[in-house]
């Protein structure tokens, strides 16, 4: 093993191209919003919304759950990449103040959620009456879905924000206090996101369709939200080398980032697969409503979705030499990154739009523009919180291991 | 001197047998193979050692395995004795793909052990054979031709030199485990 002279206090500089194109991004992603509303189809611009801000809160809680699952396995592969998902995690709280503000308005204004909260659901007197929402009143009422929100959020959100403090500590103080302070919390985080992000998901996406229920859907939720965000660390890492940082991220980092994405891909195969099968075997009425919105009036995207998301990675990252491969790596991670939109517009559009309805969901200005404004603001607020401090954690008790890291 | 098959140096550290390889390749010296009880990382690339094909073999008996399995389902439920199930056609493929799933990894996991133990002539009864005993336990053994390398005192010091706790003249290839 020779000896490497690594810059480990170099930072990353957050000016310049990208800078300017983020911001360009959210510029785009205003004028999408404001065109929305001015355009009358305040539905559909919500419905967006929630689909980008959901996606930004999933892919940064989910790096925190990266860092927590890090420190339990005391994996030293990870040691050196991770300011990465640490920059994401520190964004978290200001993902879920935005998602929190769009669950908000669109539950008060009735433009999301108004399946189960609308005038009349459950009053057993009035024309709107709803047996089934009114079964559900106990769980899917506006103050405990709301008290649920923000108390699931804000426990990822201190979490996401304290892990990566630790480790900032770590830099200026050195000892093992910091990692023994991180190994603990992420032990206790790990299972209390485990048992609350399914029912997250529940809340936030499934309740939109309130009538129709799965117990996959949790979990099938958590494979796209962790897949995706596991992609985005493969995409800033790669970016970020070829700009010339963090030449110690050798290709055995990207092998083991590959794998992940190849195997959590496969994951999310098996549980969207579990979900539509028993769903299709045992074919009662009320559960296949659910496909059949999607067969009627999305088939292309459902098909889209099995592709992007299952054929992609599994055909292209199954070898070797690929998962090592900057290019090929990166190329997969964005068709991933793609495919999960597909796959959150899915679960989302075809719940809130009735089929065959003239204010139906489409792919527009709208859908690209307000995606294009949370990629930029996703960019921004990653790549500013990354820059300001170094790019490696350099009294990590595995930096070593991870700067030697060879498999 | 002409009855010496192989050269076997046994060296008890894995940064030490690194070393002497390097010395060796530097030398122009054939080395036949090198033995360790445990994986060194680097060790193919540095013997230019072949990938293995495994993998290929995976793809084809994963493949038999699944079109077996699709095979039969065909035979039996639309074949020999089609029944109307929820009004699902005869072929219902997502119904199978679990059953398909298994088979394929059923056929992929036999065939690979079989293909394993084609491969290192292993098989159940067969004394295992080895160059050097301590190869499996607690040295790492680099292993030269002695007939192809005819500088035998040169590979001698070369290996000592590395750092070889011993240095074995086999006039036999291989030594039995009975």
């Amino acid at each position: 093993m020779g000896t490497h002279h690594y810059n480990l206090a170099e930072q990353f500089e957050f000016t310049g191209k990208v800078r300017n194109l983020s911001i360009i991004g959210i510029v785009i992603g205003l004028a999408a919003i404001g065109y929305g509303f001015a355009s009358g189809a305040s539905e559909r611009t919500f419905a967006n919304l929630l689909l980008m801000a959901y996606y930004f809160a999933c892919v940064c809680m989910s790096a925190a759950f990266f860092l927590a699952v890090q420190f339990v396995a005391q994996a030293g592969w990870s040691a050196s990449i991770l300011r990465v998902p640490q920059a994401m995690a520190r964004t978290l709280p200001f993902a879920v103040i935005i998602l929190l503000l769009v669950i908000g308005l669109g539950l008060y204004s009735h433009n999301l959620y108004h399946h189960w909260h609308a005038e009349g659901l459950i009053d057993p007197n009035s024309p709107n009456y709803d047996n089934l929402i009114a079964g559900k009143s106990v769980f899917l009422n506006v103050p405990f879905f709301m008290t649920r929100q923000v108390v699931f959020l804000g426990i990822y959100s201190i979490f996401a924000y304290s892990v990566a403090k630790w480790s900032y500590n770590e830099d200026l103080n050195g000892g093992l206090e910091s990692y023994r302070k991180s190994f603990k919390n992420s032990c206790i985080f790990l299972v209390i996101y485990g048992f609350t992000t399914p029912i997250f998901a529940f809340d936030t996406i499934m309740s939109l369709e309130a009538h129709w229920f799965s117990t996959m859907f949790g979990w099938y939720n958590f494979a796209a939200m962790w897949v995706s965000s596991l992609a985005a660390i493969a995409v800033i890492l790669i970016l970020l080398r070829k700009a010339g940082y963090m030449s110690w991220v050798n290709n055995s980092h990207l092998h083991n980032l590959g794998q992940l994405i190849f195997g959590f891909s496969i994951f999310w195969t098996y549980v969207w697969f579990a979900q539509f099968l028993l769903i299709y075997y045992a074919n009662m009425s009320e559960e296949t409503v659910y496909f059949y919105k999607r067969f009627e009036s999305y088939e292309f995207w459902f098909y889209l979705n099995l592709a992007m998301n299952f054929l992609a990675p599994l055909l292209l990252l199954m070898d070797r030499d690929n998962k090592r491969s900057e290019k090929m790596l990166l190329f997969v991670s964005i068709v991933v990154l793609c495919g999960h939109w597909v796959d959150y517009y899915q679960m989302i559009m075809p719940g809130i739009f009735e089929h065959g309805t003239k204010d139906g969901s489409g792919f527009g200005i709208i859908e690209v523009g307000v995606a294009l404004g949370f990629l930029g603001l996703f960019t921004f607020t990653v790549l500013n919180a990354l820059s300001k401090k170094a790019l490696a954690p350099k009294n990590h008790p595995f930096l070593q291991e991870s700067l030697h890291h060879h498999l | 001197m002409s009855n010496i098959k192989y050269i076997i140096g046994s060296f008890g550290d894995p940064d030490e047998l690194m070393h002497g390889i390097d010395k060796l390749q530097e030398n122009n010296i054939s080395i036949y193979d090198v033995y360790t009880p445990m994986p060194i990382h680097g060790i193919e690339a540095k013997l230019g050692v072949k990938r293995s094909r495994l993998d290929v073999a995976a793809f084809f008996f994963g493949i038999t395995g699944t079109i077996t399995m699709l095979t039969g389902v065909y035979l039996a439920t639309v074949v020999d004795w089609p029944l109307n199930i929820g009004g699902k056609t005869h072929f219902a493929l997502p119904d199978f793909i679990p059953i398909t799933f298994e088979l394929t990894i059923l056929f992929c996991a036999f065939g690979l052990v079989g293909s394993y133990y084609a491969s290192t002539h292993l098989f159940p009864g067969r004394a295992p054979r080895v160059m050097d005993l301590r190869a499996t336990n607690d040295r790492f053994v680099i292993a030269v031709d002695a007939k192809e390398n005819a500088d035998h005192a040169k590979i001698d010091e070369l290996l000592k030199g590395a750092g070889a706790l011993e240095v074995k003249y086999n006039e036999r290839k291989y030594i039995s485990y009975e």
